[in-house]
């Protein structure tokens, strides 16, 4: 009889606090739990009662890494509820600080938190030391997404405090937002090295039939709004989300595990999914870049989201300089709303993945009820799908290769273990 | 400012007690004016810990530490001469942080002539807004500490 257990107590570079159990009998698997100890924030109870005009401020708070996915999700549900329609050049400026978000954060996880699992290094420290200019790039790459966070956000990257509902308390002068245009050049530059240095990482051969689920806009390549499409036919718009999705308490987790209803199955949000179902929203510049990395509509293997993740970089690259470029002020910063009684749904796709909001406002303006469901928390699911498919077709590996193997399958979706607690330690078990 | 004023960064988070406390270590010493010195606050994040430190001569950081010794206790690390030690918990809630920016700084060439990390051991990481008592009675070392280092230019 062969007992195995591998077991992670404190998983690394990822944001937040999870572990991972596997329990493997006469090599067979057993259990599979992907564990989130973090402890629950309540975030959606202590909004109760809250001014509407609070929310975008305290839901920013979810994330330090993508505040604007929370707030932007928080400021549209809003504008649902009371019927604002914001012009366009306050929607390019929500564009275009959106993609600072996905540029800082994507760069953070390609680089330094993802790279060094396929360049066989323990970390960004040692991927600095065998290759300083990789290092330097994404360090400038990030700082670039940065900028664009503070110039359009009111000055700060981290919890940005200029976006509300409506609007912005300020938009930016032109000239401030025309600044931005030669390091976006050169951004775009440095993401094409990106896509071809990651294209050419091995990758281990396992693709999963995922049932892909991400927002879709009639004209864009989806960040920051549109309707919920899957890659089976389904097409909704916001208000019935929950018709179709749920979450579910499990045991081995704070955070709660999202499904599809009917059978509570899994789905995958975040860049495949994007990818998969916005192939034809890609910039052309974007798309050529894809074939030459040698992918195709679809990406089926998770291991290849470092891939599709560079793309995306490159992708938001060239939206924010179109932005920039075209930027005019708009004559006024925000639209002041009407309040009244209403439910209001919003949806953006976060760097990880579609983060949904309902609120439930009173004819006063506060909150009766909050629903936020993080990209992490839906994709709990099909990441312990991911991690059995991973152990099985690793299991002649020694424990600490295999631990490490499922570490990286868990990196693969750059999970937001903060973000999902309302979320890694590494257990396997070889019994 | 200019790069050769002295930069005191002072990391945490507000909302867990004790790791709020490089936040009022750097309120306390703001509140003296001292010329030539540049007070900043920061949430820990690794990458924009270095871009605040690049091309600056002389920096110090003040952190809470969790290594196991009393509250309060002070740590005062020269990271010219000494890596962060490896026993330490910062308390950033991200997965690259202080440590990492400073090694990654090394490696790059980037660290300043002088970074220093002025740590005063946390007890209490809780929710919350209260500092321990025993940290609440060691800031001010931390503050004279913080201005000592950065008296010769003061």
């Amino acid at each position: 009889m062969s007992n195995r257990v591998i077991k992670v107590d404190a998983l690394a570079r990822v944001e937040g606090e999870g572990s991972l159990y596997v329990r493997v009998k006469d090599n067979e698997i057993k259990e599979v739990r992907f564990g989130i100890f973090e402890p629950p924030r309540f975030f959606e109870a202590f909004l109760q009662g809250r001014h509407f005009m609070e929310v975008p401020d305290i839901t920013a708070r979810i994330c330090g890494i993508c505040p604007i996915a929370y707030q932007m999700g928080a400021i549209q549900a809003m504008e649902n509820a009371f019927g604002v329609e914001v012009p366009g050049p306050i929607r390019d400026l929500r564009r275009l600080i959106y993609c600072g978000e996905w540029i800082e954060s994507h760069a953070l996880h390609v680089y330094m938190l993802h790279a060094p699992d396929f360049l066989g290094l323990s970390d960004a420290i040692q991927l600095a030391k065998s290759n300083r200019d990789l290092v330097q790039k994404a360090l400038r790459l990030k700082k670039i997404g940065n900028d664009l966070l503070e110039a359009v956000g009111g000055g700060r990257a981290i919890h940005p405090v200029n976006m509300r509902v409506g609007g912005f308390f300020r938009t930016p002068r032109k000239a401030e937002i025309r600044a931005l245009i030669p390091d976006l050049e050169w951004a775009i530059q440095a993401s094409h090295d990106t896509i071809r240095l990651v294209g050419g990482f091995n990758f281990p051969d396992i693709e999963q039939n995922y049932t892909f689920v991400s927002l879709r806009h009639d004209r864009e390549y989806a960040i920051h709004e549109g309707r919920v499409v899957s890659n089976r036919g389904l097409d909704i718009g916001l208000p019935e989300f929950l018709d179709h999705f749920d979450e579910e308490h499990v045991k081995h987790s704070n955070a709660l595990h999202g499904f599809q209803k009917p059978g509570k199955q899994p789905y995958h949000v975040g860049p495949l999914a994007r990818y998969a179902i916005n192939y034809d929203r890609l910039h052309p510049e974007t798309l050529s870049a894809a074939k030459s990395a040698g992918l195709g509509p679809v990406v089926r293997n998770p291991f290849q989201s470092i891939v599709v993740r560079s793309l995306e970089i490159l992708q938001v690259c060239l939206d924010a300089l179109t932005i920039a470029k075209n930027y005019e002020e708009p004559d006024q910063p925000h639209t002041e709303p009407v309040v009244r009684a209403a439910v209001g749904y919003g949806a953006t796709e976060a760097p990880r993945g579609l983060c949904f909001h309902r609120y439930e406002i009173d004819d006063q303006g506060l909150v009766k009820t909050a629903r936020i469901m993080p990209p992490t928390a839906q994709n709990q699911k099909i990441i312990e799908s991911d991690l059995w498919k991973v152990v099985a077709a690793h299991l002649s590996l020694p424990d600490e290769d295999l631990k490490w193997r499922c570490e990286q399958a868990i990196r693969n979706y750059d999970p937001c273990i903060s973000c999902a607690t309302h979320f890694l330690k590494l257990t396997v078990d070889r019994e | 400012m200019t790069a050769n004023d002295a930069l005191i960064i002072g990391v945490g988070n507000e909302f867990r007690r004790d790791d709020s406390l490089g936040l009022q270590v750097a309120a306390r010493i703001e509140a003296r004016n001292l010329p030539g010195v540049e007070v900043l606050t920061h949430h820990g994040e690794g990458t924009g810990l270095m871009s605040l430190w690049r091309g600056r001569s002389l920096v110090v950081v003040i952190d809470a530490v969790s290594s196991g010794q009393d509250g309060g206790t002070l740590h005062v690390v020269n990271t010219r001469l000494e890596p962060i030690p490896a026993g330490w918990t910062l308390f950033s809630s991200h997965a690259f942080g202080l440590a990492e920016a400073v090694e990654l700084s090394r490696d790059l060439d980037e660290l300043p002539p002088a970074l220093w990390i002025v740590g005063l051991e946390g007890k209490d990481f809780s929710h919350g807004q209260e500092l321990s008592s025993e940290v609440a009675h060691a800031l001010e070392s931390a503050v004279t500490k913080v201005i000592e280092l950065v008296s010769p230019m003061a």
